[in-house]
């Protein structure tokens, strides 16, 4: 085997041994690194986490220790911490494990990051359609508060936090931070301007706040127990920790497999973990980190700079896995959740798919988004009914330009970088996709040939 | 509308937890529809006042987040995910297998008023796609040749339990 | 050290001097830079979303290790452009800040945002008012690329619906920039508008049950910059670009609204609000917009009388003056008349002594743009000598010397006396010299009757709750055969006084005989009262406790006596 798992946040997952109930937590040393981290200062503990290179596991990948230290400390405004569980960039399924199955993992987490950040509360976004986890959670609180972990004075500390689970409703949006700030405050999910309404200075209630991915509080966990500089050694420079790489779409095995970063390759991790393609099938198409990145076409070279620093090129399937890597390939590790696409899938068909999402998604704030993203969908579904035209094929990507960079938030780069991938590297395809379609056209009594919708199998 | 003591207990409790009242809308519109089955004009206008705004700005929440509905559905809400990974491995074809079998229409309620399916987006169970939520659980791995007794189950279970007494 | 109040920002290549801090959209126009926007208004909150306004901004560089400036080998500040646009209604001047607003991405931007806003906007152009004052229409000629790629089905939405007694919704000319809504919530403070549904399908609404009420709405009609929300008294009636507009101010109350009047050949289409930032911002009441209707009304004076029977103005104005040198005169004046026509009547008083009452019209105000008095001039009566001290809620003191036959003729301005206790045999008794617009029962009981001009057919100034001095410029012609009311009261005077009246009376000569008359006037000129009115030192009525409350722009306990140019 090329490629190990390296089970950090996921020691405890899908053990036989392990149950959700704090005792079992603590027989496996649960809230000992809570315990040992209250006799530090927060400022300390804020320190570790910047040592420790800890890139936020939201998708964004923005530094965690930097993102704390934006906080407005100045203002005398509470500081609000906010664990972001609303897991709904699709592909993704990482946090669901965590909540269901480890959910002390996540609370310990968010008190020591909420002691560290002095927040002065906590929330749990947490999305809609995880009645159960939202269930879990709150009893996992309850058990903690029960033992002062959580609540007044925590381990006689002196130092307060509550932590309050909150559920979404079936929104995507709600998963940008402003955007859940929006929606904690009772309103519909509309992402803030930015300036000025950077979260750190005014968040929640116009007070100082941060919003962490629910993976990302739990390493902060991990990077107290052992340290921060001991913790950026594991993984590779620019990219420290592991990362939890759930695999779907046309693979044997889809599941979820934690893997230090950078310490195997996508074919190790898409052939021995995942299994390969389906018999008789081959990979076509992946999707690094949630569908929102960038597609890589099977075939795909890439000039790049190899770690030693000499030039090299990877094929698609020799991309290392850590964030580093994939952005010299022009996309992104984002939430590291990769979908495979074998040579049975319809390229604009896996589109128009995407574009349905994210026209369903949009918010209807800004304009770009809100148009684009809707044209973007009926322009797909057209073509997928067989409407399609040869100038549709630029008009994608075109349209896809024209939103991204020009929105108020990171939905538009999402709505538009599936386009602005899968049309130049699948080109061949919508071609021949939509040739086809203008001849049935042709031959036919004006009624398009093709079945209805979008339907990929 | 009448809410359940335990709702309006519930509610009362929640509101003083966050910092500023408002913030509980979410919370309360998800008790209510559970109390309720749904969100009425009536339920609109009450948490407005509970919370001490305006109706219209309640109602817009409710038409913005998908999860809340304005009007009953079936006694079993199916929510079959389409989202790219299980649209890959089948989704729309389970779905058309639950229309079938469930005798309900893509957005309807089914003739005896027993199921709504619908399409929703992804839900975070990509590795076992094709998955399916009933009501407030996941059944996973449901893919298009388990789907028919998936739908049999479904069926023989809704049948053999009461109405709630809700609507 | 404190901060600096003008900055050096660089636009296009050129040096630009701003206020600091103060957003690109407000800094570029004072220099005659156009950046489209939409969604952005200086009088409400930044909302960011039409995306319009995008621009390229950079900074200059500073070398990380020595932390100086790069300098380029021309000599020049190396400046580091920001990775993607920004929107220039939230990026304020600060000194270095460099911007491109003509580049090709700009256009790039601009040409995608109208597109973009076209996508689902119907071809409503030949039925919507909007059509000649729309931004779309503007800067899709100015900016947009000038033809649609868009060939799917549009969005539908409700279209036409009343979405308040005063104002029509059509949801699919919407562009969701929610100024509307900003308005109410912000201004009007009437939280009543809002979004429902998401994304493109995003619909403009009133909770279902609730109307735009409020005396505001219109203000949302003049806001928006499409043909989403239109005035329903004006819709249909007539093209924006035959109207001609001509600034008045409002006279529903002694805010002093600052108004634009719309005519076309001498009829008045409808009344939008002048930009005034020291009175009312750019907003005004929907009651004062109808004002213009009274115009042609049934009731209107537009004739001379004598005993009942139309006649000619030159006998009116004899048998008036006839009245008048009898003796025993008492006069009412208006809180409604211009400065102008109270130095006048006042002049006729110092002709022909008698007492002068003004009435009170006092009622709520709503704090906002309607103050606690429903005139527009009473302080110009303090200014020209009319009233020495608030008039009194009713003229008992005058309705006695009337029954007591110490006064035998009264001159009248645009009151009622029926409606202040006047009963019909006293008003047959007493010689009634009526001047006003509208017909009423003390016109139909005067030997005299002289029309009056409305605010719209004549020239003149009011001095507002702030003691500005504002002046309003005759929108259309009066009925015909009628005059201003400045000529038919300077004739009067002439003829009671027995001398020949000048041919030339206008504000502007009027002006120079009040700047030598009043003292708080000294040195003023018509011409000085510029489009923003100019505030006068009314330290000699400081002790006068005025009725009005706080409202926009005014707090009467913060008045002072200085005169303010």
């Amino acid at each position: 085997m090329a490629i190990v798992e390296r089970r950090i946040i996921y020691r405890n997952i899908d053990q036989p041994w392990y149950t959700t109930d704090i005792a079992c937590y603590q027989r496996y040393g649960g809230y000992e690194v809570l315990r040992k981290s209250f006799q530090r200062k927060p400022e300390e503990l804020v320190q570790e986490v910047k040592d420790s290179g800890l890139k936020g596991r939201g998708g964004a990948g923005f530094p965690t220790g930097m993102k704390w230290s934006f906080l407005d400390y100045k203002s005398g405004k509470p500081i609000y911490l906010i664990c972001n569980a609303d897991e709904s960039e699709p592909g993704t399924y990482k946090d669901r494990q965590i909540i269901y199955k480890d959910p002390h993992q996540l609370i310990e987490g968010v008190v020591l990051s909420a002691y560290a950040i002095k927040a002065k509360l906590a929330f749990i976004y947490i999305r809609g359609e995880m009645f159960g986890g939202a269930r879990i959670l709150e009893q996992a609180i309850e058990e903690a508060r029960a033992q002062h972990f959580v609540g007044d004075n925590i381990l006689g500390s002196g130092y307060s936090v509550d932590i309050i689970v909150h559920r979404g409703a079936g929104c995507y949006i709600c998963g940008e931070e402003t955007g859940l700030i929006e929606s904690l405050e009772g309103k519909r999910a509309y992402p803030r301007i930015k300036p000025p309404y950077f979260p750190a200075v005014l968040g929640l209630y116009n007070c100082p706040t941060i919003v962490n991915n629910v993976e990302t509080l739990c390493q902060v966990k991990h990077i107290l127990d052992m340290g921060g500089k001991e913790f950026a050694k594991i993984g590779v420079p620019g990219d420290s920790g592991t990362h939890i790489w759930g695999i779907s779409g046309h693979v044997v095995r889809p599941g979820y497999y934690e893997i230090e970063s950078g310490k195997g390759t996508v074919r190790d991790l898409i052939y021995e973990f995942g299994g390969g393609p389906p018999p008789g099938r081959s990979f076509k198409a992946i999707i690094p980190g949630g569908v929102s990145m960038k597609i890589l076409r099977v075939g795909e070279k890439f000039k790049v700079k190899l770690p030693d620093g000499s030039p090299g090129e990877w094929g698609v399937l020799d991309i290392p896995l850590d964030s580093g890597s994939f952005a010299q390939c022009g996309t992104s590790l984002g939430t590291s959740g990769m979908i495979m696409m074998d040579d049975t899938t319809d390229m604009v068909e896996a589109l128009a798919n995407l574009n349905a999402f994210y026209a369903h998604e949009s918010c209807g704030q800004c304009t770009p988004c809100r148009e684009g993203s809707l044209w973007l969908k009926k322009i797909t579904t057209r073509v997928c009914n067989g409407g399609g035209r040869m100038e549709d094929i630029d008009l994608v990507k075109n349209i896809a330009d024209q939103i991204a960079g020009r929105t108020i938030c990171a939905h538009g780069e999402a709505a538009a970088w599936p386009c602005q991938s899968n049309v130049p590297k699948f080109r061949d395809e919508w071609e021949e996709k939509i040739r086809a379609q203008m001849q049935a056209r042709e031959h036919a009594d004006g009624q398009p040939a093709a079945r209805k919708g979008i339907r990929l199998v | 509308m009448k809410l359940s003591d335990k709702t309006l207990q519930y509610v009362d409790r929640l509101i003083p937890r966050y910092p500023l009242k408002r913030s509980a809308m979410l919370m309360i519109l998800h008790a209510i529809q559970e109390d309720q089955g749904y969100i009425s004009k009536e339920a609109i206008e009450w948490t407005a006042q509970k919370l001490e705004v305006t109706p219209i700005q309640v109602y817009e929440v409710v038409t913005f987040y998908p999860m809340f509905r304005q009007a009953p559905i079936g006694r079993r809400h199916v929510k079959v995910c389409r989202t790219l990974s299980c649209a890959l491995r089948g989704a729309y074809k389970v779905c058309d297998s639950l229309q079938e079998n469930l005798a309900c229409e893509l957005g309807h309620t089914s003739a005896d008023g027993n199921f709504t399916v619908e399409f929703v987006e992804c839900v975070a169970a990509c590795g076992s796609a094709p998955v399916v939520m009933v009501d407030d659980k996941l059944h996973e791995n449901i893919t298009p040749e388990k789907a028919p007794d998936f739908a049999a189950k479904l069926k023989a279970e809704t049948n053999a339990t009461q109405p709630p007494s809700r609507y | 050290m404190p901060a600096p109040t003008s900055v050096t920002i660089n636009v296009d290549g050129r040096d630009l001097q701003v206020p600091a801090g103060m957003n690109l959209i407000d800094a570029l126009e004072h220099h005659g830079i156009e950046i489209p926007h939409y969604c952005y208004h200086p009088k409400l909150t930044v909302a960011g979303n039409c995306r319009m306004c995008l621009v390229e901004t950079g900074m200059p560089m500073k070398d990380r290790a020595t932390n100086q400036f790069i300098i380029e080998p021309d000599g020049r500040m190396k400046i580091g452009w920001g990775p993607k646009p920004a929107v220039a209604c939230t990026t304020n001047c600060t000194t270095g800040l460099h911007v491109r607003t003509g580049s090709p991405l700009v256009k790039d931007c601009q040409q995608g945002v109208m597109e973009f806003l076209l996508v689902n906007h119907p071809l409503d152009c030949p039925i919507c008012d909007q059509a000649g004052e729309c931004k779309l229409q503007e800067f899709a000629t100015d900016y947009g690329r000038g033809y649609s790629r868009f060939v799917e089905e549009k969005n539908v939405k409700p279209k036409r619906t009343r979405l308040g007694p005063r104002v029509t919704l059509d949801d699919e000319r919407c562009i969701l920039c929610s100024r509307c809504v900003r308005f109410c919530s912000e201004v009007a403070k009437d939280d009543v508008l809002g979004f429902i549904d998401r994304g493109s399908y995003s619909t403009l609404t009133c909770y279902p049950g609730r109307e735009l009420d409020n005396n505001y709405s219109l203000n949302t009609v003049d806001i928006c910059p499409v043909g989403a929300l239109t005035s329903t008294d004006f819709r249909f009636k007539m093209r924006v670009w035959f109207l001609k507009s001509i600034p008045s101010i409002c006279t529903e109350s002694s805010v002093g609204a600052n108004t634009e009047v719309w005519s076309r050949e001498g009829k008045i289409y409808r009344i939008t609000p002048r930009e005034n930032n020291a009175v009312n911002d750019c907003w005004m009441a929907d009651s004062g917009r109808e004002l213009y209707k009274s115009v042609e009304s049934p009731s209107r004076i537009d004739f001379f009388a004598v005993d009942n029977g139309k006649c000619i103005a030159d006998k009116a104005l004899n048998r008036a003056t006839e009245l008048l040198q009898a003796g025993g005169v008492g006069y009412i004046g208006s809180a409604q008349s211009s400065v102008e026509e109270q130095f006048l009547l006042w002049q006729l008083v110092k002709a022909e002594p008698g007492p002068v009452s003004l009435i009170s019209h006092t009622r709520k105000g709503d704090g906002l743009l309607i103050s606690n008095d429903a005139t527009p001039n009473l302080r110009g009566a303090f200014l020209t000598s009319l009233l020495r001290e608030l008039p009194k809620a009713d003229i008992n003191d005058l309705r006695e010397k009337v029954n007591t036959g110490v006064i035998k003729t009264l001159f009248v301005v645009h009151e009622d006396l029926s409606a202040l206790g006047f009963s019909e045999d006293l008003l047959r008794r007493v010689q009634i010299i009526y001047l006003g617009t509208h017909a009423n029962a003390t016109s139909n009981h005067a030997q005299v009757v002289l029309p009056g001009l409305t605010v719209f057919e004549k020239t003149g100034s009011f001095v507002n709750q702030q003691w500005r001095a504002q002046r309003f410029f005759q929108a259309v012609p009066g009925p015909a055969g009628t005059a201003p009311d400045i000529q038919l009261l300077s004739q009067l005077v002439a003829r009671v006084k027995k001398v020949t009246a000048s041919t030339a009376v206008s504000p502007a000569s009027l002006w120079t005989e009040l700047a030598a008359t009043v003292p708080a006037l000294a040195g003023w000129t018509w011409e000085s009262l510029g489009s923003s009115g100019r505030v006068l030192d009314a330290s000699a009525w400081a002790h006068i406790s005025f009725s009005e409350g706080k409202s926009l722009h005014f707090d009467p306990a913060a008045i002072t006596s200085v005169a303010t140019g």
